[in-house]
């Protein structure tokens, strides 16, 4: 149960093979693993220590240090309320506040039904839009109380779906490069073996070939 | 004072296609870098960014030429690092330079790629950004397709990938050793420097550069319009434009791109072409000038231009370009807890004086402003803050490898030295309701409390100590 399926496994081979050593694709598998299971398995951590060539210790090691990793299941909807300065000072609180009191969780737990999970949360960049909150990463501006709780209705009844997928999924758009297209991802020591790269005495003389 | 300059990063920002690559190509884009392939040398694109004094904009401001020029000569391969981990609180740039104009970054990576001779560069973007990160991949994968990216870039002998990777929540990731830790596959912990300067010693132990998404992105404008057309907008040491976010008590919250070293903070501030003053008529407590991690300002400090030396001088920093404002009504206890919670949240937890003191800064405050403080807690605060910041001076001395424990001191003392009345009112209340109380009592209360249902402590920190 909950390693990667075979499709995500192709995908994790794929964003491995985009970086010079293997264990810098561990935070996007990650990913990976959180958006097909809305959490982090130790299934899937076994599987990815596998496909990386580390100890599952190792990928347990760095997933617990993200915060945004859960290694328990967590809500459908995770609803991060930020509270820091500038929220706090255009009422981050109170929003935290009636968020709690609508949901009747505090900050930290989970719907009983599965649904919303709600947490207190640092900066999230978007301090000109105070107080903002995210669903799922996915950002609402300047929230009142009535825009919450109409939030929470859409969410409910199933109508941003489009919008915004189910906990563990970032961007939907992924990164592809293809083979043909690929410059020189190799590790550093085969790399260091290459020397000085082509371009770097490109158009400093006259007669350099350089350019086309 | 307010100048009428053309923006120079956020030209793009009313265009609602300006993240596409059609968009981007229509209105100059990848013309930079055509031109630099044509007919300029690695060196010579080095010496341009030097000349236009490009400091950073991610919060140390050190000048990008500068530090492109110290990776050891010889030393190959190196790699190029986008830090787009934007998180110190207030901020609010990079975000939108990645979400409306991915392709001028990208185009600023793939020059200076170029001029420092990159075998590989890697756009590390927030793992909260979602948006950024999918307009990212989308922008990499046209890039590619037009080949712009990859092998041969527009025929030329220049070939290189770009990455994107992505965080999964941790402000310290910003710091950029901890960033190239993070790019590792491992916990986003600091290294020492020395020796582990990313120049010298960087992603994989090869050299590295790490430069923000904002101060790359002003990298195509430069090469297309001269080092000179750039230096002669700001003053002294900054150049050019900057960005700059308001947020808190004003009538117009923003983002606004205005000219780096004369723009002043009345301007920004108060200007009804800016973040157009106090909300509701009221009075100016106080500011954040750079960041959570800079000394607050006060009234005294609005006609400081928005220069780096002036404001360095003054005793804060423009860091990373937020400017957070509060007014009368704002309880400095509280706003200085806002950051100190913050900066104990985020400690990585490698060094002790950062991981126990901001610690206790927080559990501290947390009693003041519960109700349960005591006389000597004012003086103890500034002791656990001198044991992480000795001195408490500006610029901060630090008895830790990063800068993140300093931080929670600078709100400390900031709040502490201004608005210590305020703080011992707290403490006031609290004897007074002693008084009243039968000691025992009180201690139980504060007891039950410690261990009570706390807003603040929702994450799991167990992941961070």
């Amino acid at each position: 149960m909950a390693r990667l399926t075979p499709e995500n496994e192709i995908l994790a081979r794929e964003i491995i093979g985009r970086y010079p050593r293997p264990k810098s694709a561990l935070i996007p598998l990650l990913h990976l693993a959180q958006e097909q299971d809305g959490y982090v398995t130790d299934d899937a951590m076994a599987h990815i220590a596998e496909l990386v060539g580390v100890t599952s210790a190792e990928v347990l090691g760095t997933c617990s240090f993200y915060e945004m990793f859960k290694l328990h299941p967590c809500g459908r909807y995770v609803i991060n309320v930020c509270t820091n300065i500038a929220c706090m000072l255009c009422g981050g609180d109170e929003l935290l506040h009636h968020a709690e009191e609508t949901l009747g969780i505090t900050a930290g737990a989970t719907t009983p039904d599965g649904l919303f999970t709600i947490e207190a949360v640092e900066c999230i960049a978007a301090c000109t839009e105070a107080p903002a909150l995210q669903v799922n990463y996915r950002y609402r501006y300047k929230v009142d109380n009535d825009a919450f709780d109409s939030l929470v209705d859409d969410l409910r009844a199933g109508r941003l779906n489009d919008e915004i997928p189910p906990h563990g999924t970032l961007a939907r758009v992924r990164q592809h490069i293809p083979d043909d297209k690929r410059a020189f991802i190799v590790s550093p020591e085969e790399a260091a073996a290459a020397g000085e790269p082509a371009w770097m005495h490109a158009h400093e003389t006259p007669s350099v070939e350089g350019g086309a | 004072m307010i100048t009428d300059v053309e923006p120079i990063i956020t030209a793009r920002f009313d265009q609602p296609d300006a993240h596409t690559i059609d968009g981007y190509e229509r209105t100059g884009g990848y013309q930079a870098l055509r031109q630099v392939l044509a007919s300029w040398s690695p060196a010579r694109v080095a010496e341009e960014i030097k000349d236009a004094s490009l400091l950073g904009r991610g919060g140390a401001g050190f000048p990008a030429g500068v530090k492109w020029g110290f990776c050891p000569p010889g030393v190959w391969p190196r790699y190029l690092v986008v830090n787009g981990d934007e998180s110190e609180p207030g901020t609010y740039k990079d975000r939108l330079l990645l979400e409306r104009d991915p392709h001028q970054l990208i185009e600023g990576v793939l020059i200076a790629s170029y001029a420092v001779g990159a075998a590989q560069a890697f756009i590390y973007i927030r793992g909260e950004m979602a948006l950024a990160q999918e307009r990212m991949a989308q922008a990499l994968n046209d890039a590619y397709a037009r080949g712009y990216i990859g092998k041969n870039i527009l025929g030329s002998a220049f070939s290189i990938d770009v990455v994107m990777a992505w965080g999964a929540g941790a402000y310290i990731v910003g710091e950029e050793t901890a960033l190239i830790e993070s790019l590792e596959g491992n916990r986003g912990m600091p290294r020492l420097k020395p020796p582990f300067f990313p120049a010298a010693k960087g992603l994989y132990m090869q050299p590295t550069i790490v430069n923000n998404v904002e101060t790359l992105s002003n990298v195509p404008w430069i090469v297309r319009h001269g080092a000179a057309k750039f230096t002669a907008l700001g003053a002294e040491a900054s150049k050019g434009t900057r960005v700059f976010a308001v947020s808190g008590h004003v009538n117009k919250p923003g983002v606004y791109e205005v000219e780096f070293g004369v723009t002043t903070f009345r301007d920004i501030i108060m200007d009804p072409a800016y973040a157009g003053g106090i909300r509701d008529g009221n009075q100016l407590k106080c500011f954040i000038p750079g960041g959570a991690s800079a000394p607050w300002f006060f009234e005294e400090h609005l006609d400081l231009p928005l220069e780096k030396g002036t404001v360095d001088r003054a005793g804060s920093m423009l860091g990373s370009g937020a400017i957070v404002v509060m007014d009368h009504t704002t309880d400095a206890v509280k706003a200085c807890m806002a950051v100190v919670r913050f900066f104990a949240h985020e400690s990585c937890g490698k060094c002790t004086p950062c991981r126990e003191g901001t610690t206790w800064l927080e559990r501290i405050l947390r009693r003041i402003l519960d109700g349960y403080g005591r006389p000597s807690d004012l003086d103890l605060l500034m002791d656990v803050a001198d044991n992480i910041s000795p001195g408490i001076a500006w610029p901060p001395k630090q008895t830790t490898i990063c800068p993140l424990g300093p931080s929670a001191v600078s709100p400390l003392s900031s709040a502490l030295g201004r608005f210590r009345g305020e703080f011992e009112a707290y403490i006031a209340r609290a004897e007074a309701a002693r008084a009243e109380q039968p000691v025992v009592l009180a201690g139980a209360h504060a007891h039950a409390h410690d261990h009570g249902h706390d807003h603040d402590h929702d994450h799991d920190h167990g992941g961070h100590h």
